[in-house]
């Protein structure tokens, strides 16, 4: 057997990804159900020369993090919804002055402190639309370990390639459950380092100003060059601006610069897609449901798929529109009061015959759950 | 191996999630098998009562819970009372003669073994109950090869406790054995 193949929590697998991917630099306040983050972090991150840093509260461990790799670091934190409330403020001030971070949010059930050890899948707006002003984000989900592998190295991956924070949005029953993680060798995946830039000491360097393909190069803070870095609007020195047409373009560039590749962020899997013509849509823990019911439904002849969501934000628009424009009815199944079924909704050529199955009880919603639903909707009873 | 779900179920302290997480780890890394292990979380590490999930296939596994069990460990009398309705018919019910008094409504089959009792006999340290239950499972059935299960336990548990887990875990085997087919 592999030696690489391992049997652990979500959150393990989360960590492994991490490490991959190159972090080396943690902060952050323990919150379950995300705590193993950052209890396993806080053993390895030291043994590979990295730094962990248990901080006073979420806010001070979301500006650590953003502090951390404004001087060329890799930088994550992991929190739980009330935490990921405190970080808000902090988050939109990485999108505004571009700077890469992953926060890992394990979802459980909210609002306020709610149910510390149960699931949900409450936070998708809030990962979307947390902080204040303007603004695009990335949010990654997944519903298995060896996906929650490879999506944490994409969210590493895309931090850098756009410059800004991505948001892991598992969930508790993820987090915590255990099955196989094979953990891939160094050089499968391709690693997105920093793009440092090519200005020499003494040379005017503009934080801001970015090359011709979009990207902004980085200069290590403290290092080389002198530049400033604020929340404020800002011009290409880094330097406040209120200057119309320098908010403007900059409000443009911060959501152009995601928006404008969604097809190049989007992540996505079909399960029993072909031919279907009922279509669960679904992502983290309740895909495993939604995927569940559907083998069994193909198994006895029904045409249901799924398609499964690891990319939230942004919303892939344009997949879902295609992959469900020939579907009888789409079922989002999620556990939450239906955030994601608006996005599925606004998209869709059709939104009548988008419904939701959901679970608000902070249990993991069954395939059973699934199937009365989609009985329903067949016309066929419960 | 066809799909196999599992409920271990006891009180905190008893060691059933360890043991839940041995015996799915054990046919993961050692069979080539998939297993998901799932438990109730709540302030149960001393008392109150805990519950853990494991499923084992060849196959992937999706729904990570068990609403059927094929096999169902009860090591305390409220655990059975809980759980055991949610056996499948044709199951295994294994229960502590010590700690459950079990009733004729359950189909399915039903085994007591002293486990508790033995092990404190002639191991004469209570920590180990959870292996000895782990290696009575296997006695009655090998869901998974013992060597395996070993396998875990050694990269487990501290160095100097191998042997007093080894010991328990045969003891387990033999009690089983007697219940075998």
């Amino acid at each position: 057997m592999s030696n690489n193949i391992r049997f652990v929590q979500g959150n393990e697998a989360c960590v492994e990804g991490a490490l991959y991917a190159g972090v080396d630099f943690f902060a952050g306040y323990p919150i379950t159900p995300s705590t193993e983050i950052a209890e396993i972090l806080s053993k390895k991150l030291p043994e590979k020369g990295g730094k962990f840093i248990q901080m006073e509260d979420e806010i001070a461990s979301m500006c650590a993090i953003i502090g951390a790799s404004l001087t060329g670091h890799k930088v994550m934190t992991a929190t739980s919804g009330p935490g990921f409330s405190l970080k808000q403020e902090a988050l939109g001030y990485a999108c505004m002055a571009e700077i890469p971070c992953v926060i890992a949010n394990v979802q459980r059930g909210g609002p306020s402190t709610g149910n510390p050890t149960h699931v949900s899948q409450g936070d998708i707006y809030q990962a979307r639309w947390g902080t204040h002003g303007d603004h695009s984000i990335i949010a990654l989900t997944a519903s298995n370990h060896q996906d929650v592998f490879s999506v944490t190295v994409d969210a590493f991956n895309l931090a850098e390639t756009y410059r800004t924070p991505v948001i892991l949005l598992f969930d508790e029953v993820v987090g915590h459950m255990r099955e196989k993680l094979v953990v891939p060798e160094k050089g499968e995946f391709p690693i997105v380092d920093r793009l440092r830039t090519s200005v020499k000491k003494g040379v005017d360097y503009h934080p801001y100003l970015p090359r011709e393909d979009g990207r902004l190069p980085m200069s290590d803070f403290g290092g080389e060059h002198r530049y400033n870095v604020t929340g404020l609007f800002h011009d290409m020195w880094g330097f406040p601006s209120n200057n119309p047409r320098v908010v403007r373009d900059l409000l443009h560039h911060l959501i152009d610069k995601i928006e404008n590749n969604v097809h190049a962020i989007t992540r996505y899997k079909e399960h029993y897609l072909e031919g279907a013509e009922y279509i669960l849509i679904s992502y983290g823990s309740s895909a495993r449901s939604a995927i569940h019911l559907a083998k069994n439904r193909r198994e006895r002849g029904e045409k249901v798929g799924v398609l499964e969501l690891q990319s939230i934000w942004p919303f892939p628009e344009g997949l879902v529109r295609e992959k469900c424009a020939n579907a009888k009815a789409v079922i989002v199944v999620e556990m939450n009061m239906g955030q994601v079924m608006k996005e599925v909704k606004a998209c869709v050529d059709n939104p009548s015959k988008v419904f939701l199955a959901n679970r608000i009880d902070n249990k993991l919603i069954t395939p059973t759950n699934i199937k009365t639903l989609l009985r329903m909707i067949q016309g066929r009873g419960v | 191996m066809k799909r196999t779900r599992f409920v271990f179920s006891g009180s905190g302290g008893q060691g059933v999630i360890t043991a839940a997480i041995i015996l799915a780890e054990a046919a993961v890394l050692h069979e080539g098998l998939n297993a998901t292990q799932t438990q109730s979380y709540g302030a149960a590490a001393r008392g109150g009562s805990t519950k853990s999930d494991v499923i084992i296939s060849d196959q992937p596994i999706y729904f990570p819970e068990v609403n059927q069990a094929n096999i169902l460990v009860c090591l305390t009398q409220e655990a059975y009372i809980n759980y055991s309705s949610i056996i499948r018919p044709g199951g295994l019910v294994l229960t502590d003669s010590r700690f459950v008094i079990t009733t004729k409504k359950v189909d399915a089959r039903q085994i007591e073994v002293p486990m508790y009792d033995n092990v404190i006999e002639k191991i004469k340290k209570p920590i180990v109950f959870n292996i000895c239950m782990l290696g009575a499972l296997l006695g009655i059935t090998e869901f998974v090869r013992p060597s395996s299960v070993m396998e875990v336990i050694k990269s487990t548990v501290p160095k100097d406790f191998v042997e007093l887990n080894q010991n328990a875990f045969e003891l387990g085997m033999e009690l089983g054995a007697l219940y075998n087919g």
